[in-house]
């Protein structure tokens, strides 16, 4: 495992990554929080409950599934890991779910949650109706313009949806709002954040809960392939799908894991949403990671067409193996993810969020050696991005 | 100002008062403007307050609400930058100490040294950094001190008592004592236990004890006072910056400033 781990065995820290930079009257939250983990983690009843839930409610195992004719197009075997096919249509209801349990287990009665595309939203509001919890999720005004089908759902599913006017009232603002939200009311509320992000012990419960997308491809990819694949592709936001499908491999040297970012309007433009790939580094939302951010120190706001990969950060393990090398990152344009997202729909008959529609694109300008074996986390389904589709081609 | 004084202008601050406890408003640099922003240090100066607390605008303050948080976003658009900030402190640490807010990006962003060298030689007598708690903060306390200038902590009603020993040991200056649970802004009521917060970062601090957030009207500062060594108040004085500048300011802190006479 990449990061120390303190006494509890969650890690605070990956390497110079992690931390807590929080306001004081947020620690001690965020220690019971790391008991709690801890001790759900290990307690059978707590792992039986949630992963009943994963199987009966969500639809796990999702399958792995060899897409033929995307594979002939490549000339390699691509098998993809079929999160969309979950509950809510994303991998975030693995992490709502577990969060949620966790919240009811420490006798939270309120849910607070963040969403930029509204998945994570969607799924924190799920969860909470199906746990009788009371749920508030942050989302900025744009954000809610853009993606109205989803503050509709969550206020279907009972949950209030809280407009964040701050910023460029997106993302970014909707994160700190739900933290100020939580500063005020740790006592009888828990913060389901949604991605492997935020102060510890965020980033490791999420991996944690998110693991189960490649402890699964793992074993599945064995079975179908009789062997461990040669490249393991995801794409980037905050990264709770790429941590979740790399940790199962990092421990298999000769599997290359290609974490793929918003590159937007491309690099130079300096419009995109890729502080992997160049190298950025800073603290937002509590953690010290790869942030976009100005010669100041000031954030800056990302760009991409995905609402999902518009963030400025990114996970402070992901960060960590960026510097060891064992994980590569790369960046695609907005123009290559709707080209990837149009292509593949014919090609499979899927249509693929535009988040994973960046692995996708990147695997299309990356095919690597001739009958190699590929497996991409297609982290969610599309349906909510054909107005952004449709509008911009 | 020699590195050894800086500290030493805190302890003074919170001794020759002359007041119930010292007053010490909280002013964001740059807004609504630079030039506007030393006069409103200026104006608080001249009003009656003992130290000054300089906030360095951020995107993304997370200790702050509404009030706060938008004039730092106002001072940002405006184009203030972190050198101009540490240009109004220069100016206003001729009159009175002065304590930078600044959130630990700024601080980090490059190398804490190199922050903490320039807001030294810019005057500043210390640093408040909101989101930097105790665990996370030796080496910038190691550079502060290395610099001759107080790393303030922060504490609040929900810190346990082995972590309010550890601050209160490492304090340096004073400790801001937060009021309440939440963030920066006016409130109508004083939080119920407010007077037990205070007695218990005193019991574990050898440094001045002040206390902020929620602190607004002169009322509120006169009961506070009577509790601890220090009266911080923010919001209340950057509404006032937003709605009447500087005048504004001078006259709430006037007000304050008699409340705790």
């Amino acid at each position: 495992m990449s990061g120390a781990r303190t006494e509890t065995g969650v890690e605070r820290r990956f390497g110079p990554y992690g931390g807590r930079y929080v306001p004081e009257t947020l620690i001690p939250a965020l220690d019971d929080l790391e008991q709690a983990w801890v001790d759900a983690r290990d307690d059978p009843a707590f792992r039986a409950e949630l992963d009943a839930l994963l199987q009966d409610y969500a639809g796990r195992p999702t399958p792995l599934y060899g897409a033929e004719r995307l594979s002939q197009e490549v000339g390699r075997q691509v098998y993809l890991k079929r999160e969309d096919l979950l509950h809510t249509g994303a991998h975030k209801i693995n992490n709502a779910l577990g969060q949620s349990l966790l919240a009811r287990r420490m006798g939270k009665h309120r849910v607070i949650a963040e969403t930029g595309a509204g998945q994570h939203g969607v799924a924190a509001a799920t969860a909470c109706a199906l746990l009788g919890l009371d749920c508030v999720v942050y989302m900025g005004t744009e954000d809610m313009r853009r993606q109205r089908p989803n503050v509709e759902r969550m206020r279907l599913l009972g949950a209030e949806v809280a407009p964040v006017e701050a910023g460029a009232r997106t993302l970014k603002e909707a994160v700190s709002e739900a933290i100020r939200d939580w500063v005020a009311n740790a006592a009888d509320t828990h913060y389901v954040i949604g991605s492997a992000v935020g102060p510890a012990p965020y980033p490791a419960i999420v991996r944690d809960l998110q693991r189960v997308i490649g402890d699964e491809a793992r074993m599945q990819i064995q079975n179908v392939a009789g062997r461990l694949p040669d490249r393991v592709i995801a794409c980037v936001g905050g990264g709770s799908n790429a941590i979740g499908t790399f940790v199962a491999f990092l421990d298999d040297s000769d599997v290359e894991l290609v974490g793929v970012e918003a590159g937007g309007e491309g690099l130079d433009s300096g419009r995109h949403g890729a502080p992997l790939t160049t190298g950025a580094r800073g603290i937002l939302h509590g953690a010290h990671s790869a942030v976009l951010q100005d010669e100041d120190g000031q954030v800056v706001e990302a760009h991409s067409v995905s609402a999902g990969l518009d963030y400025p950060g990114s996970g402070p393990e992901l960060a960590l193996l960026r510097d060891r090398g064992r994980v590569c990152y790369a960046a695609v344009t907005d123009r290559q993810a709707l080209d990837a997202f149009r292509h593949v729909a014919r090609l499979e008959g899927i249509l693929p969020a535009l988040e994973p529609a960046h692995a996708l694109a990147w695997l299309f300008a990356n095919r690597g050696e001739p009958g190699g074996i590929d497996v991409l986390t297609l982290s969610g389904r599309g349906d909510k991005d054909l107005g952004e589709v449709l509008e911009l081609g | 100002m020699s590195p050894a004084t800086a500290v030493d202008r805190i302890a003074a601050a919170f001794e020759s008062h002359g007041k119930a406890a010292a007053l010490m408003p909280y002013l964001m640099g740059g807004f609504p403007g630079i030039d506007a922003s030393r006069d409103i240090g200026i104006a608080c100066a001249e009003a009656g307050a003992d130290l000054l607390e300089l906030g360095i605008p951020f995107s993304d303050p997370l200790a702050d609400g509404p009030v706060i948080h938008a004039a730092a976003t106002d001072a940002l658009v405006a184009g203030a930058t972190a050198e101009e900030v540490l240009g109004v402190c220069e100016d206003l640490a001729t009159r009175v100490p002065v304590v930078l807010m600044v959130y630990a990006n700024l601080v980090l962003a490059h190398d804490a040294r190199v922050f903490v060298e320039r807001a030294a030689a810019a005057g500043a007598a210390g640093l408040i950094v909101p989101d930097l708690p105790h665990d996370e903060a030796a080496d910038l306390l190691s550079a502060c001190d290395g610099a001759g200038i107080a790393l303030v902590p922060l504490v609040a009603p929900s810190t346990r008592p082995d972590r309010m020993r550890a601050i209160g040991r490492d304090a340096r200056g004073f400790v801001y004592t937060v009021s309440l649970t939440g963030t920066t802004g006016e409130r109508d009521e004083l939080p119920p236990g407010l007077a037990e917060t205070v007695a218990r970062v005193k019991a574990e601090a050898a440094v001045p004890v002040a206390v902020g957030f929620g602190i607004a009207r002169p009322e509120q500062a006169r009961r506070v006072a009577a509790l601890a060594d220090g009266v911080i108040v923010g919001s209340r004085l950057v509404r006032a910056a937003r709605e009447g500048g500087a005048a504004a300011v001078g006259e709430s802190v006037a007000e304050l400033a008699e409340a705790l006479r």
